[in-house]
């Protein structure tokens, strides 16, 4: 199979043309420029859409006229960005438009610096925008996950009608790493009836998330509700790494994840029957594997380039039967694996 | 009353999203301006026949609701951002027409930002701006447009200069920008001047048709009930408080020059379904899986994270460096990972990047400690070196870094084998300074053999492709290394 040598920023929009994206709209930030710049070689030469946008507003906004034609479509951006965004997000989900956004963690608050941070996890799995909605977050480990989650974050958007968002910290959207692509992708749920296709098919469609009587408004949202429940219950993903016999189960997500992954090889060596637990959707939160895998821990360990934000919904999960500590990193520095060991031994 | 809202064919027979039992009549006031507009830009879809084609954008306002009445494809925008849901709409579907209804609230505050932009784009849509110099839908407040001294529920001693500036005039402003093909004011004060305006929108609409670009009406619309005055006043009120401050006319118009576009300059119809293999291909990112030279023998085997670290001056190709030798991991069917330090790092004029190498899926790029450092400078030395483990190599630039005595007693304590190397002279013997990269990576080649050389010079080949007089210097700079 034919292998590739990509950086992470690169290998998403690569993986996105896989996946038929037609355009990119987007607005350049640290440190997520690389998939403007890639897209905006990329998407031209394929005869698709990359226009640079006056600021994240108008991106996610361009997007959302973009999804209402049916197109598959993305923006691209990191954390100060993804704030503006949110009011998109917000009526994308509201409408139920699909669209795929990328945001490339930097450190916060306010312009904080570009180090990375995972300190967007808050914002991006409890909601970020305004009112009732969920979406799904896709948190890639590798360079290869920024391929297959821009590939699997467009189907379940299509699947949902719904934004899907790809969290990776700086380290995955700056690192290179070698890549595959699958042999062949047809873009599932294509049917889209819904779709303003600029003909007289478009009639009667619309696409609006104002709904001035209280009781359709309800309506509205309880369809939502059931759907973000249907989410929830089919699309919860979590790797595990020697959790089995494990009494140290570490938890951590993205690029954390590899250096804990490390630390339990480490530690195996040394004896210590540690094992990993990775939330790769971060929303919806993993909660019925991590659940299983609690069982008979003995301690846990949580590590984030946040402060807790993780923590908090493990520890609510854990409750006070087992210990768990957190190693949250703050301001662009990346967790050492020697802290973690210092914390684990 | 005489009944100007005669239904259009533009609109549905029944406004059949309309909540509540009245599904013929509009949500407007008595009097208000918005339902004559409506009139007019659906009478003009229809006689342009491009109503089946059209997209209509709903902002936010007292027109919120304007998707009950017109009879196309229907979207409703967030306040402000109807010019950016326009571009996304008519880049995907060029051959479509797009109409962002928007008024003063939406427009010329909140969302002047994407106004100026699709206009300076040359968006091909129409905007159909209705000023009306207040906030109708949210009770009445101050818009940008509200006129000195006019009162409105933010402004209850009236809009004054020093505090609110004064009312802006869209229509000018557009007017300045390069790539509008079709700017007028119009007002509805009058039957002659609905006229006018009905003119003025037919043309901004067959424009757009005809893929010129970019067109703009600004209409000078009745809010009685804001205004506080009755319906049959309101025409009166345009005339007496608007017209003074806004002219009419246009202010803008090179429909004769403009060319026909449809969309934009970049869209183009979307390929067909490709394979990501032929993607690939056509974008023109190359498989590093060609192994060359995999199959001699006499080399050293990576079978651990081997664990390689290169810093040095930004320009010295520090971060090549790390992808050439990844380059090199992969031809020979090992992993590896490449990560650079970024940012800010990088602007102090200093640069370094982490590697790993390994025979097995590779836990994290990061580390703390290195088995390899390549240091090309004294900064990156003095930082570097005391992260080096036991049994590990420092490869240093010594034509620009000294090591004390002192210091390589402590290293050879440490059991680092210090391997140093003139790079910076050698790539200026090369015959291109900027090669001394290459040099170190020849050194390196020579005391850990992990790759052949013949890998690398067919990297470098790939690298400078066309650039035989590059591709000369770095095989030369790589052969001055591998034999100092
Ligand atoms: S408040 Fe003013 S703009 Fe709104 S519907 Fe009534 S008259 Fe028209």
């Amino acid at each position: 199979m034919a292998r590739y040598f990509l950086k992470g920023n690169e290998a998403v929009v690569v993986g996105a043309l896989v996946a038929g994206c037609e355009s990119f709209y987007g607005y350049p930030i640290t440190p997520a420029s690389e998939i403007a710049h890639a897209a905006s070689e990329y998407f031209p030469t394929l005869g698709r859409t990359f226009l640079q946008a006056e600021s994240e507003l108008a991106s996610i906004n361009m997007v959302y006229g973009a999804a209402s034609t049916g197109q598959r479509t993305m923006t691209a951006s990191s954390s100060p960005g993804i704030s503006l965004m949110c009011e998109g997000i917000s009526y994308m989900a509201g409408c139920e438009l699909p669209c795929l956004v990328v945001d490339i963690m930097r450190a916060g608050p306010g312009l904080g610096n570009i180090g990375a941070e995972q300190s967007d996890y808050n914002q991006l799995t409890k909601g970020g925008g305004h009112g009732d909605y969920l979406t799904i977050v896709l948190a890639p480990n590798s360079v290869q996950e920024m391929i297959d989650f821009a590939i699997l974050g467009f189907d379940l958007a299509d699947k949902y009608r719904n934004p899907v968002v790809i969290a990776a910290d700086g380290v995955i959207g700056q690192m290179m790493e070698s890549v595959s692509f699958p042999e062949d992708y047809t873009p599932l749920y294509q049917d889209k009836p819904w779709a303003l296709t600029g003909d007289k098919n478009s009639e009667r469609r619309l696409h609006t998330s104002i709904y001035i009587e209280n009781d359709e408004l309800e309506a509205h949202n309880m369809r939502l509700q059931e759907k973000f429940s249907r989410m929830k219950a089919a699309e919860q993903r979590a790797e595990e790494y020697m959790t089995e016999d494990a009494e140290l189960l570490l938890v951590g997500y993205g690029s954390v994840s590899r250096q804990l992954k490390a630390v339990v090889n480490n530690v195996r060596q040394r004896g210590v029957k540690a094992g990993l637990f990775r939330p790769v959707t971060i929303s919806p939160f993993p909660a019925v594997r991590l659940e299983k895998c609690i069982r008979g821990k003995k301690r846990i360990v949580v590590a984030e380039m946040s402060s807790g934000q993780l923590h908090y919904d493990v520890k609510a999960l854990v409750g006070n039967d087992i210990p768990i500590s957190l190693i949250g990193k703050l301001g662009g520095n990346l967790i050492e694996e020697e802290s973690i060991l210092r914390e684990v031994l | 009353m005489k009944k100007i809202f005669k239904k259009s064919d533009g609109f549905y027979d029944t406004f059949f999203r309309k909540p509540g039992d009245d599904k013929q009549s509009t949500t407007y006031c008595s009097g208000c301006g918005h339902g004559i507009v409506h009139k007019l830009v659906a009478e003009a879809l229809v006689d342009l026949d491009m109503l089946d084609k059209t997209t209509f954008i709903s902002p936010v306002g007292c027109s919120v609701f304007a998707y009950y009445y017109f009879k196309c494809g229907n979207i409703e925008a967030a306040h402000g951002r109807a010019p950016a849901v326009a571009t996304g709409i008519k880049r995907a579907l060029p051959e479509s027409y797009v109409v962002s209804y928007q008024g003063d609230g939406d427009l010329a505050a909140i969302g002047t930002a994407e106004i100026i932009h699709a206009a300076n784009r040359g968006e091909n849509i129409t905007v159909i701006f209705v000023n009306n110099a207040v906030y109708g839908m949210t009770g009445g407040q101050m818009a940008p447009t509200t006129l000195i001294d006019q009162k409105t529920t933010t402004t209850p001693r009236g809009r004054s200069r020093e505090n609110e500036g004064m009312p802006i005039k869209v229509a000018e402003l557009i007017a300045t920008l390069p790539a509008p093909v079709y700017v007028e004011r119009t007002s509805l004060h009058d039957i002659s001047h609905i006229m006018k305006t009905r003119l003025a929108i037919r043309k901004a609409l067959r424009f757009q048709k005809e893929g010129k670009g970019f067109t703009l009406i600004e209409v000078l619309s009745q809010c009685p009930t804001n205004w506080k005055v009755k319906p049959d006043q309101a025409g009166e009120w345009i005339k007496k408080h608007m017209l003074p401050y806004y002219d009419l006319g246009v202010f803008r118009d090179t429909s004769r020059e403009a060319e026909q576009r449809t969309g934009g300059p970049m869209n183009r119809k979307a390929s067909d379904h490709l394979k990501p293999g032929k993607l690939m291909e056509k974008i023109g990112i190359k498989s590093e899986s060609e192994s060359l030279h995999s199959s001699f023998s006499e080399k050293m085997t990576i079978d651990h994270e081997l664990k390689i670290r290169i810093a040095g001056f930004g320009g010295q190709g520090v971060l090549y460096l790390g992808q050439i030798l990844c380059q090199l991991a992969l031809k020979n069917e090992y992993r590896a990972t490449w990560f650079p330090a970024y940012g800010p790092a990088m602007r102090g004029g200093t640069a370094n990047c982490s590697v790993v190498l390994s025979n097995r899926e590779i836990a994290s790029p990061i580390f703390s400690m290195s088995d390899i450092l390549v240091a090309m400078n004294q900064p990156s030395f003095d930082k570097f070196s005391p992260f080096v483990s036991p049994d590990g190599y420092l490869f240093c630039n010594s034509s620009i870094i000294s090591v004390e005595p002192d210091y390589e007693a402590e290293l050879r304590d440490r059991r680092i084998k210090l391997v140093s190397i003139e790079a910076t002279s050698l790539a200026e013997e090369a015959g291109f300074s900027f090669s001394s990269n290459i040099v170190i990576l020849g050194k390196i080649l020579k005391t850990l053999p992990y790759f052949h050389k013949e890998d690398v010079f067919s990297l470098i080949k790939r690298k400078f492709r066309n650039k035989e007089k590059l591709i000369q210097f770095n095989v030369k700079a790589f052969t001055l290394g591998f034999e100092a």
